[in-house]
């Protein structure tokens, strides 16, 4: 829809450019979300696509992935490195409410710093592990947890006019066995709950990832794969299910158990 | 900056927080359209240098340089795209809207991309077709009617629908002849309400009510009025002080007089309480945002049995129950209806089953893509012109002209296409305000809908609760139904009473039982209001009664196939309510004897489709039956023009309107029937106070059976008088003459009808009144697997059988039916407006609302009964409202049987029914 009340976008060419962020003035990158929405606050969009940034820098420590990659590019990453985990990139996509033609400009950035619950690439990035580059607004740089970076529905940990730069993926969490499952309220609808498994091999824990049942993503971390019962109460034990358009929260909770234990199986079938 | 649409240049430049939807719009390419807005519907695909965008979301600064590519940009009428082609072919659109972003957005797929067809279309939403047509469209597979996949030109086992035809040969009715607009609909290039430029258009913006009951204590428009750009700011001070009602009717009388154009008093969250009108929508928001207003928080109530106690706020308390037709304005009350025939308790005393229960229904959004508009203006002579997105202009012209006290030749209302309807659009929403504003400014002016508009402003499908008891012997045979009614109007009465009556009408009299009683309450809360859907208030009394008939069935061990057969009415049984009913109604062509069988026998020889493996999954069968009358009660009146033109073609003038429900098909059919011509010589003007008489308008089902009834009499007429006036030329007996596509032809003789006829043509009227009505049958029946860890309910099996009598174009027919049952699946599985229990509506945006995607429906197979309607157009049903109707109780009663628990209330998520399951 038409942002009325934006009278001026500034193409940022360098990190010096994002000082304009503040109040009114806000990061724009594929647009899907802040066009969605009518917010009369706002008065200056700041181009995040004009950095140019790289989508991907994979390295020996593992891959970083832009904030403003789009989720059509991270949903045909290709497969030549060996990932185990790299199933989960196109299986995150498809958790978008978004259509094919939403990925093409929807960034991954853009995705985690709306903070919905449903976010799948909160999903995917909480799940993997990976570390959120964050650019201060005082200049300074940080890194936090990507499942620390959401706190809430539509709330982050992000101050005015920090910027989400990207996301690292540690090679020893790409290299993990995944499963990934997610329910709606209809077959392909917006999301209810994405539960993600995640066994790491070198020390063969487990963590299971529970988001858009969820306020926030919420992890659960066992020095191995839990039997059924071990991981039903530890799913139990979550507290922030939420009810809304898409699912009440006592379904979330109960279905979450339902697909973490097939996750536990399916990731039991493949620890062997 | 510079950038192209279809390879044609432009240089313009944006706004900065303009939309490439707009912006594309503003070079005057139409053919991108408003579904949402938000990114969720697609309507407005578009490729962005070959990628496909929703444009709505997509910053249109980002398109400097690049090429867009529309609809239009793939193929235009007469030299059409594959996939374009491929959509008229297959008939796989109705009102169109959607049609344009769908052909942009399947020109990308190639044949890998067709297994993923769910996928890549969920974000393309179409309300209408129920999406099979569509499938087919892009995958080119016939699928026939009883729902088998068909290689090309082998045989269709045992259905009655024929393929789609092009227009151009004499074909007409019963054969399945393409939609007159068929290529402009797939170009882009059919115009709906607002796809025309005007200069100077003026936009209109409301400031809507942050309470539910409030009084306007002052309102200070000054800062408003102020703002460069702004042309009026209207407020209640500036209202006519006519009280109306924004439902239409062809007796106003029908609906409660309550509603003023501007009040100043608010009865719901988000009611209008003044309106901008400015250069441009952006000045006329900011505008808005100026105005101070302050309120006297009134108390509220909005919980519809609690709003009929003493001591709940009156809601409408100044009104006068007399004058304004509201039973008891003090008590909250507009309708009620209370009535016994035979006597219930005797009937439930001698019972040997009983079956009581309560069920409810929830808020439904009609979601037609098109969102309401009108743009108004005063033309040349002076007349105050609307262009208007409505099913009833006619109905609107009278009210605006008694609204704003002008003599009706002042006022002109018409409508291009209408993108969808559904019944929402047989109300007065934009179309009051734009008169009020156009005539303020002298200045055209334009109102658009936004989505959240249509989910917070807009009458949504009635709330009901309904209590229904049976009595029946230990055979089966009915002794007794008591039925309980309790309708949410909201804070207008509008469709209320309308819809309480009808809810109560063919629900009960479908079934033959010596004792019944009706109870029903029609109330008001400071709720959104209410207002007509498809169906018109029965499928939620069917949806209890036909649920309360399956619990029946199996508290008696009778198949509910067998126990529907036991008491169904037949045609020498009256129809009875709480009395018989009026002798308009016929139970003509009778079908439902063998609706019934159909749907057992497809059921019983079931498909290949198998339920999930796993102890999870229970499978179950359910079916429901309904009837209807195939048009209002009361009068529905059609007066039409059919006219031999000086070319050689046909005018039909007719004033009921297209949005999706294919009338203008009909229609030419008719014409081109009884004028023995191809369709293709018939012109349709339709939906304008100028071009027909009078046309009550486009609701109750009445395009085939009313409208269509009144061309095709003119059409004969016509015919009559062209071979006399071929008699009186050539002094030979009108019986002598024939029509042949444009010619009169005798044994003798041949006369082109364009010379006959001469330059002034000829002109022959015909007019209906629907005095006379007939009744219409659908059963619906499921076959379900539902997974008792999650709720998730599968439908393997879906079947609708219907009575339309003769089928004027089935495939046609067949869209009709697959469309009602895709939004009935919506509103059955899916579909709920959710309110915050104090007035608030929280489901604000389409991807909070889940209105079908392609990957929700099943192919549903559809039968007809072989039956001729003694009224209708050649022995033609109306077909439109019907097969919503049966189709949420059967669901109902399918999850049941596989259940074991009973759904009482819509719609039947998977959050539901896993709750069902706990205890």
């Amino acid at each position: 829809m038409d942002l009325n009340t934006v009278n001026r976008v500034i193409p940022a060419r360098s990190r010096a450019d994002l000082g304009e962020l503040g109040e009114g003035a806000v990061p724009l990158a594929g647009g899907s979300v802040l066009f969605a929405e009518p917010n009369p606050s706002i008065h200056t969009l700041i181009d995040l696509q004009t950095l140019g940034w790289e989508p991907f820098v994979i390295s020996d420590d593992g891959l970083e992935v832009a904030a403003t990659a789009t989720l059509t590019q991270l949903s045909t990453l290709p497969d030549d490195r060996g990932w185990r985990a790299h199933p989960l990139f196109y299986q995150c996509c498809t958790a978008l409410f978004g259509s094919f033609k939403v990925w093409n400009v929807a960034t991954v950035g853009g995705n985690i710093c709306t903070a919905l619950p449903a976010g799948p690439m909160t999903s995917l990035f909480s799940a993997l592990d990976a570390e959120a580059l964050i650019w201060r607004a005082d200049g300074s740089d940080v890194r936090i947890p990507v499942s620390e970076l959401v706190t809430g529905n539509t709330t982050t940990s992000l101050n005015s006019g920090d910027v989400l730069r990207s996301l690292h993926v540690a090679a020893r969490s790409l290299g993990s066995a995944t499963a990934y499952r997610k329910i709606a309220l209809s077959a392909i609808g917006r999301s209810g709950a994405v539960v993600i498994g995640r066994f790491d091999p070198v020390d063969e824990s487990f963590v299971l990832t529970v988001s858009a049942a969820t306020v926030r993503p919420e992890q659960l971390r066992f020095a191995g794969l839990p039997t059924a019962s071990e991981l039903r109460t530890a799913i139990e034990g979550i507290g922030t299910w939420f009810t809304d358009a898409h699912g009440a929260a006592d379904w979330r909770l109960a279905v979450s158990v339902v697909l973490g234990e097939e996750i536990r199986l399916e990731l039991t079938g493949a620890a062997r | 900056m510079t950038f192209s649409i279809n390879g044609e240049k432009f240089d313009s430049e944006p706004r900065a927080g303009q939309s490439l939807r707009t912006f594309i719009r503003d070079q005057k390419h139409f053919e991108v359209k408003k579904g949402c807005d938000t990114g969720d519907c697609g309507a407005c695909s578009v490729l962005v240098d070959g990628t496909p965008v929703h444009s709505c979301v997509y910053p249109a600064f980002r398109a400097a340089g690049k090429d867009v590519t529309t609809a239009a940009g793939l193929g235009m009428p007469g030299y059409l795209s594959a996939v374009q082609q491929r959509f008229v072919d297959h008939a796989a659109f109705q009102c169109g809207f959607c049609t344009a972003g769908m052909v942009v957005t399947a020109s990308t797929f190639d044949d890998e991309d067709l297994a993923e067809l769910p996928r890549l279309l969920k974000g393309n939403l179409c309300r209408c077709t129920g999406y099979r047509a569509i499938h087919e469209a892009i995958d080119h597979v016939h699928t026939d009617s009883c729902g088998v996949e068909l290689e090309p030109g082998a045989e269709a086992p045992k259905s009655r629908t024929t393929p789609v035809i092009k227009t151009g040969p004499r074909a007409s009715v019963g054969t399945s002849v393409t939609a007159p607009a068929s290529e402009r609909v797939v170009s882009g290039q059919e115009p709906f309400t607002l796809d025309i430029a005007i200069p100077g258009l003026l936009h209109l913006v409301v400031l809507k009510s942050p309470h539910a009951h409030a009084r306007i204590t002052a309102i200070d428009t000054r800062r408003a009025s102020a703002l460069p750009g702004v042309h009026a700011v209207l407020t209640h001070e500036h209202s006519p002080d006519t009280l109306f009602s924004t439902a239409r009717h062809e007796s106003r009388l029908d609906d409660p007089d309550d509603t003023l154009v501007l009040d100043s008093v608010v009865r719901f969250r988000g009611q209008r309480v003044a309106a901008v009108v400015a250069e441009s929508v952006g000045i006329a928001e900011a505008a808005a945002r100026l105005i101070e207003i302050d309120y006297e928080v009134l108390p509220a109530v909005f919980d519809p049995h609690l709003s009929t106690l003493d001591g709940a706020p009156s809601i409408h308390g100044d009104k006068n129950g007399t004058t304004s037709r509201i039973v008891d304005p003090q008590r909250n009350l507009v309708a009620e209806l209370h009535g016994e025939y035979g006597d219930v308790a005797a009937g439930l005393a001698g019972a040997a089953h009983t079956i009581t229960g309560t069920w409810q229904t929830q808020r439904v959004a009609h979601t037609h893509l098109e969102t309401h508009a009108t743009i108004g203006w005063i033309d040349e002579d002076e007349r105050l012109v609307l262009r208007t997105s409505s099913q009833v202009p006619f109905l609107v012209q009278t009210e605006i002209c008694r609204l704003f006290d002008r003599d009706p030749s002042t006022v002109r209302v018409f409508t291009a296409r209408v993108g969808g309807g559904f019944g929402g659009k047989q109300e007065i929403l934009t179309e009051d305000l734009v008169s009020l504003a156009v005539l303020t400014t002298g200045r055209a002016v334009q109102y658009e809908f936004t989505r959240e508009d249509e989910f917070t402003l807009s009458p949504t499908r009635h709330p009901m609760e309904v209590q229904v008891t049976l009595g029946a012997d230990a055979g089966g045979l009915l002794t007794a139904m008591k039925v309980e009614l309790l309708s949410d109007t909201g804070a207008y009465g509008n469709h209320g009473p309308g819809t309480m009556y009808h809810s109560c009408s063919e629900s009960v009299s479908l079934y033959n039982v010596p004792n019944k009683r009706v109870d029903a309450r029609c109330v008001y809360t400071n709720n959104v209001p209410s207002g007509a859907f498809r169906g018109y208030g029965l499928g939620q009394v069917i949806f209890a009664i036909e649920s309360a008939l399956d619990e029946l069935a199996r508290s008696v061990g009778v198949d509910p196939f067998e126990l529907r057969r036991l008491n169904s009415v037949t045609p020498s049984d009256p129809l009875i309510v709480t009395h018989v009913e009026g002798d308009d109604l016929i139970l003509g062509g009778y079908g439902l004897d063998q609706c019934i069988d159909l749907a057992e026998q497809a059921l019983a020889r079931g498909n290949s489709t198998v339920a999930p493996a796993g102890p999870e999954w229970r499978v179950g069968r359910g079916m429901a039956s309904s009837m209807i009358a195939t048009m209002p009660p009361r009068g529905h009146f059609s007066e039409v023009t059919v006219t031999a033109d000086a070319d050689g073609a046909y005018t039909v003038g007719v004033g009921t309107a297209e949005f999706g429900n294919g009338t203008t098909t009909v229609h030419t059919q008719l014409a081109a029937s009884a004028l023995s011509t191809s369709p293709s010589r018939i012109r349709v003007r339709q939906s304008d106070t100028d071009a027909a008489r009078y046309d009550t308008g486009a609701f109750g089902s009445a395009g085939t059976v009313v409208a269509g009834k009144a061309v095709l009499a003119a059409a004969e007429s016509l015919a009559r008088d062209l071979r006399q006036l071929a008699a009186e030329r050539t002094q030979t007996a009108p019986d002598a003459w024939t029509l042949d596509d444009g010619v009169l032809v005798s044994a003798e003789h041949r006369l082109s009808i364009a010379e006959l006829v001469g330059p002034d043509g000829l002109t022959a009227t015909a007019n209906e009144d629907g005095a006379r009505r007939s009744i219409a049958f659908n059963v619906h029946a499921f076959r379900v697997a539902v997974n008792t860890r999650t709720g998730e309910v599968l439908i393997l099996q879906s079947v609708q059988t219907a009575d339309a009598g003769f089928m004027l174009n089935p495939a046609q027919l067949r869209g009709q039916i697959e469309g009602g049952v895709a939004q009935a699946i919506g509103t059955a599985l899916y579909e709920e407006v959710i309110n915050d229990g104090e007035g608030t509506v929280l489901t604000t945006v389409l991807r909070n609302y889940h209105i079908p995607q392609i990957s929700d429906l099943p192919v549903t197979e559809v039968y007809f009964a072989d039956t001729h309607d003694p009224l209708g157009p050649f022995g033609a049903k109306s077909m439109s409202e019907a097969p919503y109707n049966p189709v949420a109780p059967a669901l109902a009663n399918a999850i049941t049987d596989a259940i074991g628990r009973r759904p009482m209330e819509l719609p039947m998520s998977r959050d539901r029914i896993w709750r069902l399951l706990q205890d």
